[in-house]
């Protein structure tokens, strides 16, 4: 592990005066700290923005829920309001990773990072969620760009993701056995005049299928994609999983997570 | 007074590790330490042109930076294979150098080349970065069915290979084959197992400047034979100028056997540059370093008459010992494995075959089981295989072809003392409701799910140990083990072993049996180990030998201080020593039915002079104190058997497996103590279940280790797995006073064919590797759709 600046601001302001193109922000840590302590990146600054508390909370109004970015996962799988807003929300950050992984993680952290197998960038492509950042709003299918890679500039800072509460909403994961991160994960979430079927883990990216979003909007039931075929073509194949495996794990998932709803 | 032994007592280390005050290796630090870090071959294979340490030695709070030349300049000795192993044709193993510091090639991931000390462990990091090393990096052997057709990785080992061991009689067996109706054939890949020890291995070297002494802390088995090896193979120090210590230790499961090369390096290193040292391995040193375990290509033949009697077994296997031949690495494919290959049968004719191999990977050694999982495996895939080729309830053909005699002279090497196989498997049909299984089945393919049964039946040899037996079969060691029992003079008693127990709760077993010997409460007993300037020496923890050998080097300890006791307590009570009986702690003249409690006599022990009335107790021709040793050596090994049933449901959409039920009925013999007996069982199972459906060592074909974190390689966790139900039934070892055998591995031993045979069973036959990951699953359950579909 190389050595760095730790800072702790106590405001988004200071926290951007100090962040630079060798900066990284220190939400949970989660990813951050064992690629620096694996050599696999290093940064002179390292300003860890847990204590600035207008980051951290979960507000609900009459559309939606909206999420400050260094809430935790446990605290986001446990808020009662969420839960009762969208039950699917509480749900996928209830099964991320290992209890560790959920008291220490952030939602922030999670979509700032845009690991092609993390839960919660389905999500917000599902529920149509507006990241803040301290810049501005930036729509969920403008966000995650890549692999590892969103529309945040460097040293912007996401304030708080923004999330609209749905008709209904299911997520359905096929975790890796290892990780716990998700093979493949579908959420489904349909809202008034249209469904959004978001899938993640199967490509280098979260992508909406365009397809069965279409077919669901049309007809919400498990027997409007009842043998919709996913192409595994440019699918993700590794060690865990085949892109033939996994494009199966799609449509199945994509039918569970509609009888979830 | 109740006997301990039989009762579930509380586990007196559980206070201290559930406290979290447990002290290990990585928790000792010595003034003036300095910081090791090693530089580490990225390639699986490479030579080395060159290793420039001139900018290291530069960088900042560096102290010093050995390479692979200083080690063998000062003439430091390489790592070991323990055991010689023989080709059939009679010539010795070949086994190549392995120094402590690769000099000259590289042969795995993670192999050490050189090593920085630093004031702080960052800057040790820092320095190791800038140790430049120049590689030639040539083309990698690693798939172990390959190897022998693949250029020769050492110097002198044709074909890759370290020996063509033969045991059994092929004659015999081609003879039984010719009888058979049927030939049951099986093509087995038994994974690379990664061992995981909660706590990664470490070290910390002291080296005395006054006394010439190196203290060595470690996270070993076996500090004692640690000890030896370092002394006598590493010429590290004369034997008498090293103290090991193995404190608290976090899990070893057979990866902590070896001494590896950081210790030797360590230890060198210490007296080199007169500071103390502290290495503690990161977790990808240790999936990297660690010696892995099983890694069996087999192909083996079971020859059935139509009735389902065993005739003949056959078995073809290539082991992978991975860069190097290590301690228990050439034993552990050959005699460990090839007898128990037979399994629980009476089979008249069998052979077993192993080509042992080296690879650009990891060494593979012992694992728990060590050998033993790998036969069970061989074997209970081809009963399951039998049965259902036979049309026959699995477990009637192995009831048919139990031994029902004992002892029981199995085909190729053990003679069987004790066992009940009859027993155990009826048991374990009754507590797994066996005969409702079918029902289950309807009910779970109504649900939309395959489910599946599968059995199996194991016996094991264990508690490693006779020394003529292991000897004449090539072991380098004797493996007894050594006890010795301090009465204080204040009653409390010190109980050293040779034993090392890192997990297996010796502070209260051998507290147990100790407690019942002398007749006083365990509280009074302390059971010291690990650390060879304690007690006398010992032989180490590993192959389910702790209770079986030391355990009993314990008993006759007691044994030799309750006869001296009873000399003494005569003299006290001015009687003949034919009228003293020692009963719950007390001699008692039966005559006259006065006592002296052993407490009392131990006193008087130490008071061997004359004051007043007082006199001295101690008989002519005997010595004052009360301290006694014993070394065990026992005539056989011990055989614990069982059977294992499990039930799983796959989901034939994502093939994901899940386990639902599993039953156990082990005999152990007699239990010392039940509840750390069961957790020793739940242990073994939930590793073997890893190995069935889990754990998927993978190297790609550069030798890279893909699996070198907890991201990708999957161990098993809590909720992989039902509650286990446990059953015993008991016959005693007739080889140790106890009766007891070893239980330590057996679960290990007997899960992984339980598991896989349900698998198969619920994939109607169907042939499936492990680890059985739901992809694999998935495909053979879409295979069996489509095959399904063209039958009807
Ligand atoms: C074992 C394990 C299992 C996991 N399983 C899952 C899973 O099942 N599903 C899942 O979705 N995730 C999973 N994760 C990811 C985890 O939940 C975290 O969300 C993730 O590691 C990053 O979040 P963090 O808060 O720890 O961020 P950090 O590690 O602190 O930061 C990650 C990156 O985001 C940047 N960053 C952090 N916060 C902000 C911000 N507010 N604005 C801008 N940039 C920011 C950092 O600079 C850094 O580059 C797993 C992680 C681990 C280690």
């Amino acid at each position: 592990m190389k050595s760095f600046n730790y800072h702790a601001p106590k405001d988004v302001k200071d926290a951007s005066k100090l962040a630079s193109s060798n900066s990284a922000f220190l939400a949970g840590g989660m990813t951050t700290i064992p690629s620096v302590k694996l050599g696999l990146a290093s940064y002179k600054d390292i300003i860890d923005i847990k204590n600035i508390k207008k980051l951290s909370g979960i507000k609900v109004s009459g559309k939606s829920v909206t999420i400050g970015a260094t809430t935790k996962h446990a605290e986001v799988a446990a808020s009662k309001d969420v839960k009762k807003a969208i039950p699917a929300l509480a749900k996928l950050a209830g099964n991320i990773g290992d209890a560790q992984v959920r008291n220490r993680g952030t939602i922030g952290g999670s979509i700032s990072n845009n690991d092609p197998s993390a839960c919660y960038p389905s999500a917000c492509m599902a529920l149509n969620a507006v990241i803040h950042t301290n810049k501005r709003k930036i729509d969920a299918e403008k966000f995650f760009v890549g692999m590892f890679e969103t529309a945040l500039k460097s040293g912007e800072l996401v304030e708080a993701v923004e999330f609209q509460i749905p008709e209904k909403a299911d997520y359905q994961k096929h975790p890796n056995p290892a990780s716990r991160y998700a093979i493949i994960g579908v959420f489904v979430a349909k809202h008034k005049k249209d469904v959004n079927v978001a899938v993640t883990g199967a490509k280098s990216c979260v992508y909406i299928d365009k397809d069965l979003s279409k077919k669901l909007s049309s007809n919400f039931s498990v027997s409007a994609i009842e043998g919709t075929e996913v192409k595994s073509s440019g699918m993700n194949s590794d060690m865990h999983a085949s892109a033939e495996y996994r494009a199966n794990l799609v449509s199945l998932y994509a039918k569970k997570a509609v009888e979830g709803c | 007074m109740a006997s301990l032994v039989g009762s579930r007592v509380e586990r007196k280390e559980d206070t201290r590790f559930l406290q979290g005050k447990g002290r290990y290796t990585a928790d000792i630090n010595i003034a003036n330490q300095t910081y090791a870090v090693f530089v580490r071959s990225p390639h699986a294979r490479a030579k080395i042109k060159s290793v420039d340490t001139s900018k290291a030695l530069k960088s900042s709070g560096v102290v010093a930076v050995l390479t692979g030349k200083e080690i063998a300049e000062d003439k430091i000795g390489g790592l070991i294979a323990g055991w010689a192993i023989r080709s059939e044709d009679g010539s010795e193993m070949k086994v190549p150098a392995n120094p402590p510091l690769a000099k000259d090639v590289a042969n795995f991931v993670g192999e050490p080349i050189a090593v920085v000390f630093a004031e702080t462990l960052d800057e040790a990091k820092e320095g190791a970065e800038k140790v430049k090393v120049d590689y030639k990096v040539l083309k990698a052997v690693v798939d172990p069915a390959d190897a022998m057709k693949s250029d020769a990785i050492h110097d002198g080992v044709d074909k890759n290979l370290c020996y063509d061991w033969l045991l059994g009689d092929r004659k015999a067996v081609d003879e039984a084959f010719a009888k058979a109706d049927k030939i049951i054939k099986v093509d087995l890949i038994n994974n690379r197992l990664v061992p995981n020890a909660m706590e990664p291995r470490a070290c910390v070297v002291d080296y005395n400047t006054a006394s010439e002494e190196i203290t060595l802390y470690t996270t070993s088995q076996n500090p004692h034979l640690s000890r030896l090896v370092m002394s006598a193979f590493g010429g590290v120090a004369p034997e008498n100028k090293l103290r090991v210590v193995a404190p608290d230790v976090g899990g070893g499961f057979g990866s902590k056997i070896n001494v590896y090369n950081e210790e030797i390096v360590c230890s060198w290193a210490s007296k080199k540059i007169e500071r103390p040292i502290k290495w503690v391995a990161e977790r990808t040193e240790s999936f990297l370093t660690d010696t892995h375990g099983r890694d069996h290509v087999t192909h083996a033949e079971l020859a059935v008459t139509k009735d389902g009697k065993f005739l003949g077994f056959k078995n073809e296997t290539i082991a992978n010992l991975g860069a190097y031949a290590r301690v228990f690495g050439t034993v552990t494919p050959t005699y460990l494995f090839g007898p128990c290959a037979t399994g629980v049968y009476v089979i008249p004719a069998a052979y077993s075959n192993v080509k042992a191999v080296y690879t650009n990977t990891a060494p593979v050694d012992a694992y728990r089981g060590a050998g033993r999982p790998e036969a069970t495996y061989t074997i209970e895939r081809l009963v399951e295989k039998a049965a259902m080729e036979l049309g026959m309830d699995k477990t009637e053909i192995r009831m048919k072809n139990f031994p029902t005699q004992f002892p029981f002279k199995q085909t190729l090497v053990h003679t069987v003392d004790s066992g009940d196989y009859v027993a155990g498997l009826e048991k374990a049909k009754q507590m797994a409701d066996y005969a409702g299984f079918e029902a289950r089945r309807k009910q779970s393919e109504a649900n939309g799910k395959l489910r599946g049964i599968g059995v199996s039946s194991y016996f094991e040899a264990c508690g490693i140990a006779p020394s003529a037996a292991v000897m004449s079969l090539g072991c380098g060691v004797g493996l007894w083990e050594s006890a010795e029992v301090r009465f204080n003079p204040t009653g409390q008693i010190s109980v050293f072993t040779g034993a090392h127990s890192h997990g297996q709760s010796h502070d209260t077993t051998f507290a147990q049996i100790a407690a019942d010997e002398l007749g006083v409460p365990m509280e009074n007993i302390d059971v010291v180990h690990g650390d060879t300037d304690k007690g006398t020496f010992g032989m180490g923890t590993y192959g389910s030998r702790s209770l079986t050998v030391g355990g009993i080097a314990i008993v006759n300890a007691c044994k030799k201080i309750v006869e001296k006791g009873k000399r003494v307590a005569a003299k006290m009570l001015e009687v003949n020593l034919d009228e003293i009986e020692f009963k719950n702690g007390e001699f008692v003249a039966i005559k006259s039915n006065k006592k002296k409690t052993i407490g009392e006599v131990a006193f008087a022990c130490y008071l061997p002079g004359q004051r007043d009335e007082m006199k001295s107790p101690i008989p002519e021709g005997d010595e004052p104190g009360l301290i006694e040793s014993s070394f065990f050596d026992p005539t056989n090994f011990s055989f614990p058997a069982g059977s294992h049933i499990c039930e799983v449901e796959i989901d034939p959409d994502t093939g994901n497996v899940k386990v639902e039920k599993y039953t156990a009925v082990d005999d152990f013999g007699r239990i010392v103590n039940p509840m750390i007996v069961e957790g020793q069982v739940h242990g073994g199972i939930a590793q073997g279940i890893g190995q069935a459906l889990h754990e998927n060592t993978q190297y790609d074909e550069t030798g890279q280790l893909m699996t070198a974190s907890y991201m990708d390689y999957t161990m098993p966790r809590a909720d992989n797995f039902p509650e286990f139900n446990l059953g015993f039934t008991c016959t005693h070892a007739t080889s140790n006073p106890l009766g007891v055998k070893g239980c330590g591995e057996a679960g290990a031993i007997a899960s992984p064919p339980t598991v896989m045979n349900a698998v198969i069973d619920a994939l109607g036959g169907q042939e499936i590797s492990m680890p059985a990951t739901a992809e694999k699953v998935w495909k053979a359950c879409k295979t069996m759709k489509k095959s399904n579909a063209k039958a009807a």
